[in-house]
């Protein structure tokens, strides 16, 4: 859908591939199935099979598999700790010593165990958001979410807490800009000193920014109620998902591939 | 014919403490016909956004009545309707728009009043026409200018199908460019869509475009009268801090100077330029 093309927040790509056309919720629910897939399987047969699933999602989605995995880049730290903590802290045969840290065998088998799963993890939760539009996420997150209002889950004020945000991320971004500049023109430094003086400076820029925030929000609950605006209640939509039998069989060949794996892996 | 929307000794301060009582509006009694565009001016804190606020409700007085096409707004049942029929644009144009595409923005409002999706989707598309925005309808807010956010917005409140717009100072935080082009649509709402129009300015450009200007001081209606009556007046406005337009300013110092063939109520930059031809 080229509906979205211009919000620029999270890691969204454009296209029209099959990924994208999917219903969000379809996309959402087999996101779940698969991260319930990584946590049933226990052997690198398992997690093979369950990388080999997303590559044929990332082929079929037309992304660049280097972008996709672009994402693993800032948890790459995380997963370095974790191989670490697993390589090391197992007891088991010692198969190498390094001084006083001992490898063992279940170790490393663990580790890579783990690293497997956090990796497959990232992408395939990154590969719902590099699909789906923030709105249809929205959008897909309250109806999701709609069945559940009977015990208290606020399912249209989240969707509409989110929606402002993606609205006013750009604005408050544009509104940094202008007053570090301003704070600039008048001598403040961002640049020198060490973390603590960094971070001290950065006082200055988000008082104004507070307090404009709120302002905003006022102005906003305000303009809203002047259109009409009185929660979820009897509120209809302008853009209604569409569950389609591409959806179901989707979602049914996900399901189906789950349970395959995570019962026999 | 009943008034579209009417005030009845209409009386409202913030505070309800009675010692630093500051009365906003007092003793407010005004008549808005259906289809007419009226102007409302003042200075700072002379009350008018606040009777902006009492046309659809978003405050009540504190004493007095306000009927909006005859129901009481007071009236928390009815509530919804006066909503609908009365729509507000306000002067940020960050402000008021909800939703991160120009489509759906202007379905915020028809959402809100439970219109079936198909209806909403038709309602969209011709307000984006009246306003002149319906090549940018997949844009986010943050791409466009001033002046489109606010027709976006007047958008917003076209496709709730009002009765009448109140525009609360809409041309204040933009460019001249952005100006024109709001002003042209409310014209053309108020012409073409024969929506009745408040606006609360403090441009006399703007407001010599009105049928009626009313013109507020300390919560009071002082003056009121079509643009013309209004700004030959001229020695009045001035003790109430108000500019009269520069052509009627230019025009009146001409008549000090002694042209006295020049009349005090000319408002546009052509009807100077007629008078001016006569002289020969």
């Amino acid at each position: 859908m080229a509906m979205m093309k211009n919000i620029t927040i999270g890691q969204y790509v454009p296209g029209e591939s099959i990924v994208h056309q999917l219903d969000p919720r379809t996309k959402i629910l087999a996101t779940f199935l698969f991260i319930a897939l990584l946590f049933l399987v226990e052997t690198f047969t398992g997690y093979a099979l369950g990388a080999l699933m997303l590559f044929v999602i990332v082929l079929l989605s037309r992304i660049p598999v280097k972008f996709v995995l672009r994402g693993i880049r800032p948890l790459m730290f995380i997963i370095v700790l974790t191989l670490c903590l697993h390589f090391f802290m197992t007891e088991g045969r010692v198969i190498l010593q390094i001084w006083f840290l001992k490898l063992t065998y279940e170790g490393l088998i663990r580790g890579l165990m783990m690293v497997s799963r956090l990796i497959l993890l990232i992408i395939g939760s990154s590969l719902l958001t590099l699909t789906t539009s923030p709105i249809l996420l929205t959008d897909g997150i309250e109806s999701l979410l709609k069945p559940f209002r009977a015990v208290g889950v606020p399912a249209h004020e989240l969707a509409m807490m989110m929606t402002i945000a993606l609205r006013f991320i750009p604005t408050l971004v544009e509104e940094t800009e202008k007053i570090m500049k301003a704070q600039m023109a008048r001598g403040a430094d961002f640049e020198s000193g060490n973390i603590f003086h960094r971070a001290k400076s950065l006082i200055p820029i988000l008082i104004p920014l507070f307090v404009s925030a709120f302002r905003r929000a006022d102005e906003l609950a305000v303009a809203m109620e002047a259109r009409g605006y009185r929660g979820g209640e009897g509120r209809t939509r302008f853009r209604v998902l569409k569950f389609t039998r591409r959806d179901a069989a989707a979602l049914i060949l996900v399901a189906g591939l789950v349970i395959l794996v995570g019962f026999c892996f | 014919m009943d008034a579209l929307i009417r005030f009845v000794d209409v009386s409202f301060s913030y505070s309800s403490d009675a010692e630093h009582e500051l009365e906003a509006l007092a003793d407010i009694n005004l008549d808005i016909d259906d289809g007419e565009f009226v102007a409302v001016l003042g200075h700072n804190g002379s009350g008018k956004s606040t009777l902006a606020k009492h046309m659809n409700a978003l405050l009540v007085p504190t004493s007095g009545k306000v009927y909006v096409a005859g129901i009481d707004t007071q009236n928390a049942e009815r509530l919804w309707e006066i909503r609908q029929m009365v729509g507000m644009v306000f002067q940020n144009p960050d402000n008021q728009l909800v939703a991160t595409t120009v489509e759906e923005d202007v379905a915020f409002g028809p959402e809100n009043l439970g219109v079936p999706t198909p209806e909403i989707h038709r309602r969209v598309d011709e307000a984006l026409a009246v306003v002149g925005m319906s090549d940018y309808r997949l844009h986010s807010p943050h791409q466009l200018s001033g002046g489109q956010k606010q027709r976006v917005a007047i958008a917003g409140m076209i496709a709730m199908r009002p009765r009448c717009v109140v525009l609360d100072e809409p041309t204040a935080m933009l460019d001249p460019v952005g100006r024109r082009e709001v002003m042209q649509t409310v014209i053309k709402l108020n012409r073409e869509e024969k929506i009745t129009i408040v606006l609360i300015t403090h441009a006399m450009e703007e407001a010599i475009l009105a049928d009626r200007v009313i013109v507020m001081e300390e919560g009071r209606i002082v003056m009121t009268g079509t643009p013309r009556e209004v700004f030959s007046k001229v020695e009045t406005l001035a003790k109430l801090r108000l500019d009269v337009p520069e052509i009627t300013s230019l025009a009146n110092r001409l008549r000090q100077r002694g042209f006295d063939q020049i009349p005090n109520n000319i408002l546009t930059i052509e009807e100077m330029v007629n008078v001016l031809c006569q002289f020969g």
